[in-house]
């Protein structure tokens, strides 16, 4: 039970539990809190050294523009209006917070009352759908479209979007990069032939991808009305992305050891039998690194995209906060940038997990 | 006609000015039944012979037949037992084997095909271990895995790429033995390639020494008529081994010495000497 709930736990990539367990069921105790110590504090206290850096800087900045609101108004407009500022700025009130980095507490405030608004506007929806259903089903029957919620979408809302859009362009990287990397690298003539092309456009900008793509879906989707700022933003998501996963599938197919190759040529297997049991299984921990670089890049540019097709999700979030400017915008800005940098990680996690799942280890001998 | 026969064959490889000759004019026939063993120093392009007679190498100049008809590529019917195992690192040993049963009959049912599997892991004695990965084995149980993938297509020939020589001592011993079991009880053709006159000398019925390359050529035959089965331990005080096996190690020997007073005088050092500049010590003050 131990032994196999440690195993699962390194294997899923959270092996700095090891220790806690190893604990708790008092094996080696002295080894095991150095290690728990060493895996699991250290950590910690980095963090809370980060929190009071950040605190510290942020209260810092605060200062700052406080003294300036100050200055300004004792310059502008005299010595009662800069009394007045600064017990309007002491009070806590809204009006007259300076705008700058927010503090660690503050972002944590934006954060509870984003997901308060979140349950504020699920609520919103679920109210919505139960008194449209009686109507929707009868425009159902009618064969006409269900009339849909068009409220404004919450934070969490704007996750699920984002990642959404994000498995679209990565699985759109998938079937354009593996399919050509394997060609690619069967073919020594078919890779020289192609090389100057992937080595321009590989470095190429995403906002640049983006504005190829809008150029060709805009005409592509000419007469209809539909939003596609969805399918513009996944396909440049997918071509920013998808370079890592075709380099490395045609260099890990290209350069499959000369030994497994004798063996397809001894055993005599088909052209079809060596690229399935021999090349790809050979050549599938490349393939899985690629793509999980594929998958952090395609979280990476994601935010950018979004911003600047104005589709919907974090990247647009970002931006609206930002132009917003409201009190607490600032804060939740850094909220969605812990939330993207968590979901970063996750994702490369998942991506870590699948590849230890599917690919062989090197033999250790 | 020789079951297997090499006729004045030549390989190069690479081109221009680093086109090297690795073998030259080389001349073999193999008998079926025979186990004829080939012993080199590392290095004399004894690999490149072994994948001209399996097919994997064609050679540039002269030919190689095998049953009287020219060798065009890899076949079932020379199973290869290679030097670093090249086992699948993803398959376990049931399926490293079952691909290569599968491969070699074609039509032989699922069932028949998997109590064959099962049957050739049973005779190297590793049936304990055959849902182990490669990784999971030692050095010796992965060639033992090899020899059986090999054998297992029921070859007509069994071609040994220095099979042994990343195993220890003892376990080499062993497997030397277990070879020559296997071997003895069906008499196929072999050909061992080996750095090892001992094992040579142990296992075959002929050796045969290869010069070192570049322009590597066989040397003189050793014809071995020592009784089988033959027993290490008693080997050691044969008189008859102890001459062949003096004999193989001196010309060996000799062979090497010329090689490398050849090496000498291919390379003329230039007369030059290091100029030394010295320079005076520099005074450390402490003011």
């Amino acid at each position: 039970m131990k032994d196999r709930s440690i195993h699962i736990l390194n294997f899923v990539g959270l092996g700095f539990f090891e220790p806690a367990i190893r604990l708790a069921t008092g094996e080696e105790i002295k080894k095991n809190l150095i290690a728990l110590f060493k895996k699991v504090l250290l950590p910690l206290l980095s963090v809370g050294l980060f929190l009071l850096l950040w605190h510290s800087g942020a209260t810092y900045l605060y200062n700052v523009e406080k003294d300036a609101r100050i200055e300004k108004a004792l310059t502008d407009q005299g010595a009662a209006a800069a009394l007045e500022m600064r017990t309007c700025i002491e009070s806590g009130d809204i009006s007259c917070q300076p705008n700058t980095l927010p503090s660690p507490a503050q972002v944590w405030t934006a954060y509870e009352s984003l997901l308060a608004d979140h349950m504020v506007i699920s609520d919103k929806k679920t109210a919505f759908a139960e008194k449209v259903a009686v109507t929707n089903a009868q425009r159902e029957a009618q064969g006409l479209a269900p009339i849909t919620y068009t409220g404004r979408p919450s934070f969490v809302d704007q996750i699920l979007t984002s990642l959404k859009t994000v498995f679209a362009g990565f699985l759109l990287a998938l079937f354009i990069a593996v399919p050509i990397g394997i060609m690619l690298g069967l073919s020594k003539t078919l890779r020289s032939s192609v090389n100057w092309l992937i080595q321009i456009f590989k470095p190429v900008s995403p906002v640049v991808w983006l504005l190829l793509v809008f150029m060709i879906v805009k005409t592509l989707t000419r007469g209809s009305d539909s939003d596609s700022s969805f399918i513009i933003s996944f396909i440049s998501v997918g071509l920013c992305s998808m370079w890592a996963t075709l380099v490395n599938t045609s260099m890990g197919v290209s350069s499959v050891d000369k030994d497994y190759i004798n063996v397809a040529k001894v055993l005599q297997l088909s052209v079809a039998q060596k690229v399935f049991k021999i090349i790809l299984p050979s050549s599938f921990p490349l393939i899985f690194t690629g793509l999980r670089i594929t998958l952090s890049v395609a979280w990476m540019v994601l935010i950018a995209i979004e911003l600047l097709a104005q589709s919907p999700g974090l990247g647009s979030f970002v931006w609206e906060e930002f132009q917003n400017g409201a009190n607490d915008s600032n804060s939740k800005i850094i909220v969605a940038m812990f939330v993207i940098g968590i979901i970063g990680f996750l994702l490369d996690r998942i991506m870590l997990t699948i590849q230890k799942f599917v690919t062989f280890t090197e033999e250790t001998a | 006609m020789a079951y297997i026969e090499l006729r004045n064959v030549s390989k190069s490889f690479g081109t221009g000015k680093d086109r090297t000759q690795v073998l030259s004019n080389i001349n073999l026939e193999i008998e079926e039944g025979e186990f004829v063993a080939i012993v080199g120093f590392t290095g004399s392009g004894k690999t490149t012979l072994i994948n001209l007679i399996s097919g994997l190498l064609m050679p540039d100049e002269g030919q190689v037949l095998f049953k009287g008809e020219s060798v065009t590529g890899p076949s079932h019917e020379r199973g290869v037992i290679f030097q670093n195992y090249s086992l699948l690192p993803w398959l376990n040993v049931r399926n490293n084997v079952g691909m290569a049963v599968k491969e070699a009959f074609k039509k032989m049912s699922k069932k028949d095909r998997s109590k064959r599997v099962e049957d050739y892991v049973e005779m190297v004695n590793l049936s304990p271990a055959i849902g182990k990965l490669p990784k999971e084995l030692s050095g010796g149980m992965r060639q033992r895995v090899s020899v059986t993938r090999a054998l297992s297509m029921s070859p007509d020939v069994i071609l040994m790429d220095e099979p042994l020589s990343a195993l220890d001592a003892l376990t080499r011993g062993n497997l030397q033995e277990e070879i020559l079991n296997i071997w003895n009880k069906d008499k196929k053709t072999a050909l061992l390639i080996t750095n090892d006159v001992d094992e040579g000398i142990l296992m075959a019925d002929r050796i045969i020494p290869l010069k070192p390359g570049p322009k590597a050529t066989l040397g003189p035959e050793y014809k071995i008529n020592l009784e089988r089965p033959r027993d290490k331990a008693a080997l050691n005080h044969n008189e008859d081994y102890k001459q062949l096996r003096n004999g193989i190690m001196e010309y060996l020997i000799q062979i090497g010495e010329q090689r490398a007073s050849k090496k000498e005088s291919n390379h003329v050092l230039p007369d030059i000497k290091p100029r030394v500049k010295i320079t005076p010590f520099r005074r450390i003050s402490f003011s």
